[in-house]
């Protein structure tokens, strides 16, 4: 590998590891280079046929529509990482959001509010990681049945009902602005928690565990890796953000129903996938899956302001994801082959 | 790998173009913008909305009738649309709401932007909208109901009413308003002798239907104002052969009951209809938008072949009589909803 910088011929063409052109490939061929692409295409195309889209005002305000789903998706990146799946998310948002109308009905306050919906998150979080982790069942059947029973709870007590009354401090949180600005909190807050969990993902031994479990969970055991505690956190980190979501979207409505947030689980880990996070576990970034929340945000915006219907939408996002989860491997497949080309040229 | 890049762009470049050539025609003329935002698509009840908004559209000037609605019926789908809508700045939004409360403070949101938002066949609370337009409203609907029934026994004989629970309150309201009905001079030949409850449960409403002809052998007709209740009494009737002696009608969905109006077993039943409700809510908000009604109580809203809508408390509205469904018409309806 130390004659990497010394060109070498072969089959009549020149390749060079560390050329501006071996370089560009490299990074051209990452998603989420194709997906930061793929978005400034997005800001292009919708900028010159409609003149409502790149308006400051209306971007920012359209960001209120997709930040709870982008908030539920950071943890999500650290649960598909590890191998695992988290398909309750949705109805978590039904029995936080249930908890805070009942308390807001017999008169809790704003804070109280708040630290309801934190610690019922994350106790329903915790519920999926005990089974999972120290009964040992699988993610998928878990969370199959904490899906129908979270809901469940709001469904029986609620019937056709709802929760509206909440205190009028409350509606801060998902209408309110950040200071005099026109910047919405939800997008300042989930920003934060990106760079949190960014940072946690990409600069901490954390991280670099959810990697290790992800490739493979045995040989990670045989690493010295608690796999079943990383797991576990990240079930109950999954349950905190939820109910920081619920938060967020509760105020944002201003009411409590057992359908809210309804499909809102497949709706998140469709960012996730599409952000690059392999469904298999073991790659993905929380860049990519930030990027993949605003193209998507902004596709269904742009459209909506273009007066396509539901239906386009829908399929144009099923593409998109078919696209995510069979480019990285056709990627992979056309790096081998390079690699490969690279090494036969070296050893002619 | 540049060439997928490069295929990529080409093809989302031409299917843009495509939207492009659509948008630029739509801006070319300086129409009003008129929503009709229904709770789902892929629903043939809220299609046919869509069709009478087209049709006001026609009639009315300088309107464009835009039908929207999210993929699955939830408060946050049609949140998202509003936003949107807020942004290329609509001149109008008619909502049929997943949720009355919820899409308060986005339209709240919309109605300081300058938007004119109404509500049809399912409201928006208070202070989300100006007016909320009800298909039908309890008194037109029970009185309806007496006089469909009249007619197809020859104003005279035995009447029982088949309900849906004895706790529902839209139909107890109806029914009360039913008795009020019959006491008029031209119904003295008729009587309504029991009210039934069939728990809007198809097999509980056919049972209780028997019980009724077994019970009173000189029935003449049965109201159901439920279209569980409609269309089980229709099959029990054709079943005990009864057909032409006992009269059937109610509030029924054209599709279900589409067999039994057409071989005469149904000879007349009501229903709101979707055509009417999107027509209606266009002309409103037409109105609105131009300053012809401000929507406070007690305005009269001319709205075209409808005729008129009077304002009510709080922005309440009633549509008027329900729609009457026949053998003639009701193939149409059938394909509908």
């Amino acid at each position: 590998m130390t004659s990497a910088k010394s060109p070498l011929m072969g089959s009549g063409r020149l390749i060079d590891e560390n050329s501006f052109k071996e370089r560009m490939i490299v990074l051209f061929t990452k998603w989420e280079t194709l997906l930061a692409l793929l978005f400034v295409l997005e800001i292009v195309v919708f900028s010159n046929i409609t003149p409502y889209f790149l308006d400051y005002f209306n971007l920012m305000n359209a960001s209120f529509t997709f930040m709870e789903k982008a908030v539920m998706a950071l943890p999500m990146i650290f649960v598909i990482m590890s191998g695992d799946i988290d398909i309750s998310i949705a109805s978590i948002i039904a029995l936080v959001s249930f908890a805070m109308g009942y308390a807001a009905e017999s008169g809790v306050d704003t804070a109280g509010l708040i630290l309801i919906g934190l610690s019922v998150g994350t106790l329903a979080g915790m519920f999926n990681g005990f089974f999972i982790t120290k009964l040992g069942m699988p993610a998928i059947a878990v969370t199959l049945a904490t899906q129908s029973l979270f809901r469940g709870i709001s469904q029986a007590v609620l019937e056709d009902h709802a929760y509206t009354t909440y205190p009028e401090s409350f509606a801060f949180f998902g209408q309110g602005y950040v200071g005099d600005s026109l910047i919405p909190f939800e997008l300042v807050l989930f920003l934060a928690l990106a760079v949190i969990m960014g940072f946690i993902l990409h600069k901490t031994t954390y991280g670099r565990q959810l990697y290790a479990i992800g490739n493979s969970k045995s040989a990670a055991r045989f690493a010295g890796i608690y796999v079943d505690r990383v797991r576990f956190i990240n079930f109950t980190l999954n349950g905190l953000f939820c109910g920081i979501a619920a938060i967020l979207l509760t105020s944002r409505i201003g009411s409590t129903r057992p359908n809210i947030a309804l499909n809102w689980d497949i709706e998140t880990i469709t960012l996730v996938v599409l952000g690059g996070v392999s469904i298999m576990g073991g790659r993905g970034t929380v860049p990519g899956v930030t990027v993949a929340i605003f193209l998507l945000g902004y596709l269904k915006f742009g459209m909506g302001l273009l007066n396509i219907s539901a239906k386009i939408m829908i399929i144009t996002t099923g593409v998109l994801l078919i696209i995510a989860v069979l480019l990285p491997n056709f990627l992979d497949l056309i790096k081998a082959k390079r690699k490969l080309r690279l090494q036969q040229v070296r050893q002619n | 790998m540049k060439n997928m890049v490069l295929t990529l762009s080409l093809v989302l470049i031409l299917a843009s173009g495509t939207v492009f050539a659509q948008a630029q025609q739509e801006a070319a003329d300086e129409e009003l913008k008129l929503v009709l935002l229904v709770k789902s698509l892929g629903n043939g009840f809220f299609e046919a909305v869509a069709d009478g908004g087209v049709e006001a559209a026609g009639e009315l000037d300088n309107v464009t009738s835009i039908y929207m609605g999210p993929s699955t019926a939830t408060a946050e789908g049609q949140i998202e649309i509003i936003e949107s809508l807020i942004a290329q700045k609509v001149d109008g939004i008619a909502i049929s709401a997943n949720d009355p409360d919820a899409l308060v403070p986005v339209t709240k949101k919309a109605m300081k932007a300058g938007i004119q938002v109404i509500s049809f066949d399912s409201g928006i609370s208070e202070g989300g909208r100006t007016i909320d337009l009800a298909p039908s409203a309890a008194e037109l609907i029970g009185r309806q109901q007496v006089q469909l029934i009249a007619e197809l026994v020859g104003y005279k004989g035995d009447i029982a009413i088949l309900s849906a629970t004895s706790q529902a309150t839209n139909q107890n309201i109806w029914i009360e308003w039913m008795k009020e009905e019959i006491k008029k001079p031209e119904y003295k030949d008729m009587k309504i002798v029991e009210t039934v409850y069939g728990d809007d449960a198809a097999d509980k409403s056919y049972r209780e239907a028997v019980g009724l002809m077994q019970k009173y052998p000189n029935l003449a007709g049965i109201i159901s104002p439920t279209t569980v209740g409609v269309l089980a009494a229709s099959k029990a009737i054709e079943d005990e052969g009864m057909k032409g002696k006992v009269q059937i009608t109610g509030l029924g969905l054209p599709s279900e009951m589409q067999h039994y109006v057409e071989n005469g077993t149904c000879g007349q039943m009501a229903l709101w209809n979707p055509i009417d409700l999107g027509y209606t809510s266009t002309y409103i908000l037409e109105a609105l938008v131009t300053g012809k009604a401000e929507g406070k109580p007690g305005d009269k809203i001319s709205v075209g072949r409808m005729g008129a809508v009077t304002v009510g408390e709080g922005g309440a509205s009633i549509m008027g009589v329900p729609f009457v469904f026949n053998a003639d018409n009701i193939a149409k309806f059938a394909a509908m909803f």
